[in-house]
């Protein structure tokens, strides 16, 4: 999709990130997802009459983390309230920070080489969740409403793009490169599905050269591919309608993932006079250089770096094994690779197997190390396992951990001599007379004819390459 | 500091959420505006380059260590609510998504 | 009842706790219905604390205040027992947890009797505003006890507790403790944890002490001052010692007769200040004649900035976890019906008034120009106490007035508060001891004014005064 030439498109990103906290940014209410409704609360993070707010160190050191891996500036910032009524809001203001953020001014590099501005990643407060009753469980047509504030007080940072986004795609790539420096800051767990990384984005159309227009904010915005849809689904509206003659209103829009359109949510009025003043419960927020310089050290390498660091153990590397490097990235498990390749398994096999195998979180494989991946891939890189039996080993190992050499053994991966898959290839051509000519005859298609056959009769624990060695030693014969 | 009328008052009310009938609204009115034209006194003072003070004293990074302390027993919590349904604080339905 | 006799006897074993707290019951059930000085009373919860206090006497504790009653004002949080800030908004209220200055005076040996009557969300300056009717001043029924704290300055002075806690946003411990012939303690900003104080104005609330005499209030505000984890702008610091230096006396100190602390004040109590000016003199300080005109500006300053933190402070009021909900089609119709039906006048005056001055387009001509007047203040009080230690003026400008005079008058009832106000703004120390009588017999306060963490210095000279007059 794109805009007729001399029409673009501009894009800033909002972006919450759920700190990982132990406790929430005010009181000492545990901050975990999921747990039942109503039960990590207290008087703070109720709002009740009388309590007060006291700032977590954790979620101002995270917070800084964001900031300086994002390049901006730690500065001495202050809170504010924001004031609105909203009934998942306790106290009916958010404590957040507004003139004076303690991050300002940072960039994004995308993979692309395009540069994104930072204007700021400040601290605040979530709000609590409502379910609604009635209707269709969206809140338009319900009958009421019910508030859990398990939420309420969790932290959050707010990341802010400047307006110089040009294309849905590259939002899509500032939102993921940015998921993954939150995700390496230590921040945060980047879990769009469950909320802990949500994303507005606001767009406006303009012809090149002339000012912005007016912008809409998009809400509800659930994945990486909802934002790039909704984006360009509300950039050919809004092209549309300035092109017929009509008129851009600033307003806030919510994504319909299912139809796939925009809908007016709110426009912006009255109500958004939220009367910010200075949050006169807590006091001045003012790390000092030290402070800021342990959490900079802190920091580990971001995946720009760790990207090129994994593509620089590839001669020459295709697109698929730059996407692999890329995935290995995102999942954080350039560790695997790092040991495996130093234990001397080829960097392909090592980024392809941890990119292919290690989806999921660390904590669905307690029993997986960098030790026996990267040792399961020397076995397979020397023949002992076919490619099946390690991809095997590796997912036995992820959940009952132990020794690759002993759990293969155990699982009945004996290397097979290759005198017992001559026997056994003789015996399917055998089966199979006509395959084996056309096969003898040059069609390679029936290689992989006969491979499945192997690997059907011995249950996928032949080697394929040891396979197709066979079937060509045979031929013409 | 020109004079407060009606309907500024009006508009304050609906932000604080408060409802006024037209008595209220005129004797408000009335009173507010007195309390500003007392607060003229401020309007007439030269304040530029005059820093703002939010708190009496100059405090800092008073912070907490991230440590998990007891949440309330939930019944303890719903309790208060004026309304209750299925462990969580039921309201009538809510026109308008949260800003 | 003096509070420190009934700690010495109670924890000398001659009296027991439960025998001092049925006598304060017998005094509430006496006047309690014509002064109407308790919301809320908890007598069998009171006896049992009672109880519970001579037992820890009996096991050997060394209780600073071990069986003295004491009235709350009704905007401290207790856990279980019904906490409204004398607004109907709370009515059924019960807070789950224990204010700290109220854990504070139970580790102590004190005794809550229940909660006193206070101005709604402490909004005025004559407890008439309470959802729950007005308290009469027990020297005079037909006047105020003043306000916002009147309930707790009528318990003690009616002989009903010998102390009692209250709060001081612009005067609310000061003005009453004034018109009830009480010593009344506004600490410094941070030196009494808020935590659990149900906030009218954050940045200027602060807890403190009514008492017959010093030497009481000085102790209880050893007991409940004192640096809190769960208040950030607690200071880090702990209780000052007071009780050691209450009898310093004033000797070289240099004492300022502020002009702007007097000015405009009836002129008995003009002449009690000068008088306690004299006293002071006497007593070997020195006295001179200072003016700080930036006071002048502190009644609107105050006037705006409290209203506007009120404003946001007061928003969770509505209807959706606690307190009162009257119902509606939806939820912002339940909001409004809960917020109309719930507050009083005074509240929604200045709830009103608050929004109006933090609202886009008069952010910086009120609240902003607010916030850089306060910095005046604060420079102001700083020059003035480069070249005095204390300063004296009158605490109200007037002895306690009838009942209903003001009310129909919003600015004249914030006018009274004129010469309490700058010491909040300032975050700084001050207190009011009675000195002399005015009108009909009635007490007049002085004011004693300090830069922060004078309170010793304050509490010694006000012994001097109270000295001076026999007591």
């Amino acid at each position: 999709m794109s805009l007729p030439e001399g029409w673009e498109m501009v894009v800033g990103l909002e972006v919450h990130t759920e700190l990982l906290t132990r406790t929430k940014l005010f009181c000492g209410c545990a901050n975990a997802f999921g747990a039942e409704p109503n039960t990590q609360t207290c008087p703070v993070c109720l709002g009740l009459p009388g309590s007060l707010p006291v700032l977590n160190r954790r979620a101002v050191e995270l917070a800084m983390a964001i900031g300086l891996a994002l390049h901006a500036t730690v500065s001495p910032s202050t809170f504010h309230r924001k004031n609105y009524f909203y009934p998942d809001m306790p106290k009916d203001f958010q404590i957040s920070q507004y003139d004076r953020p303690i991050n300002a001014g940072g960039y994004l590099d995308l993979p692309d080489g395009s540069r994104v501005g930072v204007e700021r990643a400040h601290l605040e407060e979530d709000t609590g969740k409502s379910t609604h009753l009635g209707g269709t469980g969206r809140i338009h047509g319900a009958e009421r409403s019910l508030v859990d504030y398990n939420r309420s007080g969790v932290p959050l940072v707010e990341i802010v793009s400047a307006p110089d986004i040009r294309s849905a795609a590259q939002a899509r790539a500032y939102a993921a490169e940015l998921r993954g420096i939150l995700i390496a800051s230590g921040a945060s767990d980047g879990r769009m599905e469950e909320g802990s990384m949500r994303i507005d984005a606001n767009v406006s159309v303009h012809r090149v050269g002339e000012p912005f227009g007016t912008r809409c904010e998009m809400k509800n915005l659930n994945s990486l591919r909802s934002l790039q849809r909704a984006i360009d689904y509300e950039a050919e509206r809004q092209y549309a309608l300035v092109a017929s003659g009509g008129v851009v209103r600033q307003e806030t829009r919510h994504w319909d993932e299912d139809r796939g359109v925009t809908s007016t949510m709110r426009s912006k009025e009255e109500a958004d006079d939220y009367r910010y003043f200075q949050e006169p419960d807590l006091v001045d927020l003012a790390p000092e250089a030290a402070w800021v310089e342990t959490v900079r050290a802190g920091l580990g390498p971001m995946p720009a770096e760790r990207r090129a660091r994994l593509a620089a153990l590839l001669e020459d590397p295709t697109e698929a094994q730059l996407d692999a490097v890329g995935t290995v990235v995102d999942l954080g498990v350039d560790g695997f690779v790092e040991a495996a390749v130093a234990a001397g398994v080829e960097a392909d096999r090592a980024i392809a197997r941890a990119a292919n195998e290690l989806a999921g979180e660390a904590h669905e494989r307690p029993g997986l190390s960098e030790q026996s991946f990267a040792a399961t891939l020397r076995l397979e890189q020397s023949g002992d396992l076919s490619a099946t039996q390690a991809k095997t080993v590796l997912s036995t190992l992820a959940l009952a951990g132990g020794d690759p050499a002993t759990v293969a053994r155990e699982l009945g991966f004996e290397r097979m001599a290759s005198g017992e898959l001559e026997g056994l290839l003789e015996r399917l051509v055998g089966e199979h007379p006509d395959e084996w000519r056309r096969y003898d005859e040059g069609d390679d298609k029936l290689a992989q004819f006969f491979t499945g056959q192997v690997m059907r009769a011995t249950r996928g624990q032949a080697d394929g390459k040891a396979v197709l060695e066979v079937l060509r030693a045979r031929r013409g014969r | 500091m020109a004079g407060l009328s009606r309907e500024e008052v009006a508009k304050v009310a609906r932000l604080a959420r408060i409802a006024l009938d037209d008595a209220e609204l005129e004797r408000f009115t009335d009173q507010l505006a007195q309390v500003l034209e007392h607060a003229a006194d401020l309007e007439a003072l030269d304040l530029a380059g005059v820093a703002p003070t939010a708190h009496p004293h100059g405090l800092a990074n008073v912070l907490r260590d991230d440590e998990v302390r007891e949440s309330l027993p939930r019944a303890e919590v719903l309790a208060q609510a004026p309304d209750v349904a299925e462990e969580r604080f039921a309201v009538p339905r809510i026109i308008g998504e949260a800003p | 009842m003096n509070a420190i006799k009934v700690a010495g006897s109670v924890g000398s074993g001659a009296t027991s706790a439960v025998e001092v707290v049925a006598e304060s019951l017998e005094r509430i059930a006496a006047r309690n219905e014509e002064l109407n000085v308790f919301v809320h009373l908890d007598p069998e919860g009171a006896l049992a604390a009672a109880a519970r206090v001579d037992e820890r006497v009996a096991a050997g504790e060394r209780l600073p205040l071990a069986g003295v009653p004491v009235a709350l004002k009704d905007n401290l949080c207790v856990r279980g027992q019904p906490t409204t800030a004398g607004s109907r908004i709370l009515a059924g209220w019960r807070p789950p947890y224990d204010a700290t200055v109220v854990a504070r005076l139970a580790v102590a040996g004190a005794v809550a009797l229940g909660k006193a009557n206070m101005d709604e969300f402490a909004m005025g300056s004559s407890t008439e505003t309470s959802a729950y009717g007005p308290t009469r001043n027990p020297l005079d029924p037909t006047r105020v006890p003043g306000g916002s704290s009147g309930g707790s300055a009528a318990a003690v002075a009616a002989g009903m507790a010998p102390i009692a806690l209250g709060s001081d946003t612009g005067g609310s411990i000061r003005q009453p403790a004034a018109l009830c012939g009480l010593v009344g303690v506004k600490p410094t900003y941070g030196l009494v944890s808020r935590y659990g104080l149900i906030a009218f104005a954050s940045s200027l609330d602060q807890i403190g002490p009514f008492a017959a005499t010093v030497a009481e209030a000085a102790l209880v505000l050893e007991v409940i001052a004192g640096h809190d984890p769960l208040d950030t702008t607690s200071l880090a610091e702990p209780a000052p010692e007071l009780s050691t230096h209450l009898d310093d006396g004033v000797a070289g100190r240099r004492v300022g007769l502020c002009r702007e602390l007097v000015e405009g004040a009836d002129p008995e109590v003009v002449a009690a200040v000068a008088r306690a000016a004299e006293a002071l003199a006497r007593a070997g300080a020195t006295i001179e004649e200072v003016s700080i005109p930036e006071l002048k500006l502190g009644l609107s300053a105050y006037y705006l900035i409290a209203p506007a933190e009120a404003s946001s402070n007061l928003a969770r009021y509505d209807g959706v976890r606690y307190g009162l909900r009257v119902e509606g089609p939806d939820v912002e119709a339940m909001n409004v019906a809960t917020r109309t039906v719930g507050f009083g006048d005074e509240v929604k005056r200045r709830v009103m008034l608050g929004t109006y001055a933090l609202s886009a387009g008069y952010y910086d001509a009120y609240y902003g120009q607010a916030l850089k007047v306060r910095t005046r203040m604060i420079e102001a009080f700083a020059r003035a106490y480069a070249r005095v230690d204390t300063l004296l003026g009158a605490t109200a400008p007037s002895v306690a007035f009838a009942l209903g005079a003001k009310t129909q008058d919003p600015l004249a009832m914030y006018l009274s508060d004129v010469f309490t106000i700058p010491t909040n703004l300032a975050g700084e120390a001050a207190l009011s001891v009675p000195f002399g009588t005015g009108e009909a017999g009635l007490p007049i306060g002085v004011q004693l004014l300090g830069p922060a963490r004078s309170e010793a210095g304050l509490l010694a000279a006000a012994r001097v005064l109270e000295a001076e007059e026999g007591r």
